[in-house]
């Protein structure tokens, strides 16, 4: 490679880097140096996340919403698809193909498609503005990712492992808790985070499900901000929300990449 | 394994059938059913149950309030409603630009990226960054940015002696303005497919191609392009499906104004505006029945191009 090739790839690399990045820094740049400029102020603070804290029914409410939302899915969707990932990979048990079909049937029927008939059901079943069934139907959509990755996970594991385990003493049931689920750390670690970040960002489910502001998640929250108000949008202080959703993201996404990355390359993705 | 029998204490309340004696296999079929029991209830209550009243929904009449009737196929009548079509025309010229602007850039960015030399990591990360960032998020944030107010993009078109620049203003000006933030939220998402592709691709074949005398044109549309193929048409299905369900993105910029509303805000409009559950499923399950016609043609040339 030339060093002048290797030049404009850094320069290409840096200017594109820079173009991407720069929307974000833009946020950033104006939920903290928000509306005392124009008054003629310093320009640097945070009353823009203080007017934030403020709207509706308070920031913590709508933050403490998006938390419980986001653990319910995680959890959810962590413990049924690794119990169930095991089961296929390792239990046969009648209907096991039946139930692996009707799973991935779910990536073929996009969510937004069956929202209303969820929205009847979740009234029948109580669970209608409701932070858990809210979490509850988005750990259903990531059931198909989450059962392919740990099935595959299992599958990985060498099956002397739990044949040791077996004649150690172990139950079936034993063996996955004492033994598997260390080896299948990686695939819990990228179901969850997966998880995570499609139910933290979730719009149209919560702006349908929820009709109660103050169970509002963050994403309904802040279209409410924007849409709102009459007269004149604070887009200061919407920028501060968009800071206050993203954020959480961006350092999960970046404490986990290994883990994403590996999501990716398995080859069970859902856009 | 079949053959090795575990001692249990006997149940006593229940003998064990034509007095054979419980093995492994099937304390393991028990146990498999009773693991996967908690995922088998999830899908069969969120999601079997909801399809099959969809379309239960669709044949009856289905007030927001209020008690339902059956009414034949009188809720299809809303695939005629000019509204939808109208929406339907946009979600399909919509679907089309994203597709072509965002395979081009993501493949653009692959191909910079798809070589491990130093540096490159952070170009990866910096690139694929905007995809963690939630798409109401991303909308809200580029609201910011596409509003007449106070953008800083109007500053520098301004600058640059362009004048002023009405974002969202017109539905031509709305779906540019969309497609350009869909292109920064997911190139980096696609341009990561497209590098895993790119890397699994046999580097003799790029030697032998070069020993035959082929330059780089010619190994791109002999050797990566074809082998690339499966990678192409996955993205393709993604990207399509995704843009043909678009939501947030219209919703938040434009509301649906001058004729910004897609297929399924359309569909939003019917169940929660005009409180007509019925006919909502009717438009779902039409939307429903295209899109398993979309994807079940793109995975046989997925499977095609695999062999």
């Amino acid at each position: 490679m030339s060093r002048a090739r290797t030049a404009g790839f850094h320069i290409t690399g840096s200017a594109l880097a820079v173009l991407f990045l720069l929307p974000m820094l833009w946020t950033l740049y104006s939920s903290v140096h928000g509306r005392r400029a124009a008054d003629g102020g310093p320009g640097w603070g945070v009353d823009n996340y203080e007017r934030l804290a403020d709207y509706g029914t308070g920031l913590g409410t709508y933050l403490l919403n998006t938390v419980v939302v986001a653990g319910v899915a995680v959890v959810v969707t962590v413990v049924t698809t690794t119990l169930g990932g095991y089961a296929l990979a390792r239990l046969r048990f009648p209907g096991h193909n039946l139930l692996f079909l009707v799973t991935l049937a779910i990536l073929m029927v996009p969510y937004t498609t069956i929202l209303v008939p969820l929205y009847i059901l979740l009234g029948w079943i109580g669970l209608q503005n409701s932070l858990v069934g809210l979490g509850l139907v988005l750990a259903m959509f990531q059931l198909p990712f989450g059962l392919f990755m740990m099935r595959s996970s299992f599958e990985a594991l060498p099956r002397e492992l739990e044949e040791a385990a077996l004649i150690d003493g172990c139950t079936p049931g034993s063996a996955l808790w004492r033994v598997l689920l260390r080896g299948v750390l990686p695939g819990i670690v990228t179901v969850g985070l997966f998880s995570f970040l499609a139910a933290w960002n979730e719009f149209v489910a919560p702006l349908i499900f929820l009709t109660d502001g103050a169970k509002f998640t963050l994403p309904v929250a802040l279209f409410n901000l924007q849409s709102g108000s009459l007269g004149s949008v604070d887009f200061e202080a919407l920028q501060a929300g968009v800071v206050t959703s993203a954020l959480p993201c961006v350092v999960v996404f970046l404490l986990l990449q290994r883990h994403y990355v590996r999501g990716f390359t398995s080859g069970a993705l859902k856009g | 394994m079949a053959t090795v029998t575990r001692t249990r204490p006997p149940a006593p309340a229940r003998p064990t059938p034509a007095g054979r004696r419980p093995t492994i296999a099937s304390a393991r079929r028990r146990l498999g059913l009773l693991y996967a029991s908690p995922m088998a209830l999830l899908v069969v209550v969120l999601f079997v149950v909801p399809l099959v009243l969809m379309v239960w929904m669709s044949f009856n009449h289905w007030p927001l309030l209020g008690a339902s009737s059956p009414n034949g196929v009188e809720n299809y009548s809303a695939l005629q409603d000019p509204f939808f079509l109208r929406a339907v025309m946009f979600t399909l010229k919509y679907t089309a630009v994203t597709t072509v602007v965002l395979g081009l850039v993501a493949f653009g960015l692959a191909l910079l990226v798809q070589e491990t030399r130093p540096g490159v990591g952070v170009y990866r990360t910096a690139l694929f960054l905007p995809s963690v960032v939630g798409l109401a998020s991303t909308s809200l944030l580029f609201y910011g940015l596409f509003n007449t107010e106070a953008s800083p993009l109007n500053e520098l078109v301004r600058w640059l002696g362009l004048g002023s620049v009405d974002w969202l203003g017109s539905t031509d000006n709305a779906l540019g303005s969309a497609v350009g933030m869909i292109t920064w939220r997911f190139a980096g998402f696609y341009m990561l497919i497209l590098m895993t592709g790119l890397q699994s691709i046999d580097p003799l074949l790029y030697e032998a191609a070069r020993a035959d005398g082929a330059n780089r044109w010619q190994i791109m549309w002999r050797v990566t392009l074809p082998l690339l193929r499966p990678t192409l048409a996955l993205t393709m299905v993604l990207s399509l499906t995704g843009s043909l369900l678009a939501f947030d993105q219209f919703f938040i910029l434009t509301g649906g104004r001058h004729e910004t509303a897609t297929v399924v805000i359309s569909v939003y409009r019917e169940a929660f505006l005009s409180q007509d559950l019925g006919r909502a499923a009717a438009v779902s399950v039409a939307i429903l029945f295209v899109l398993i016609l979309v994807n079940g043609a793109q995975m046989r040339l997925i499977r095609r191009a695999d062999r």
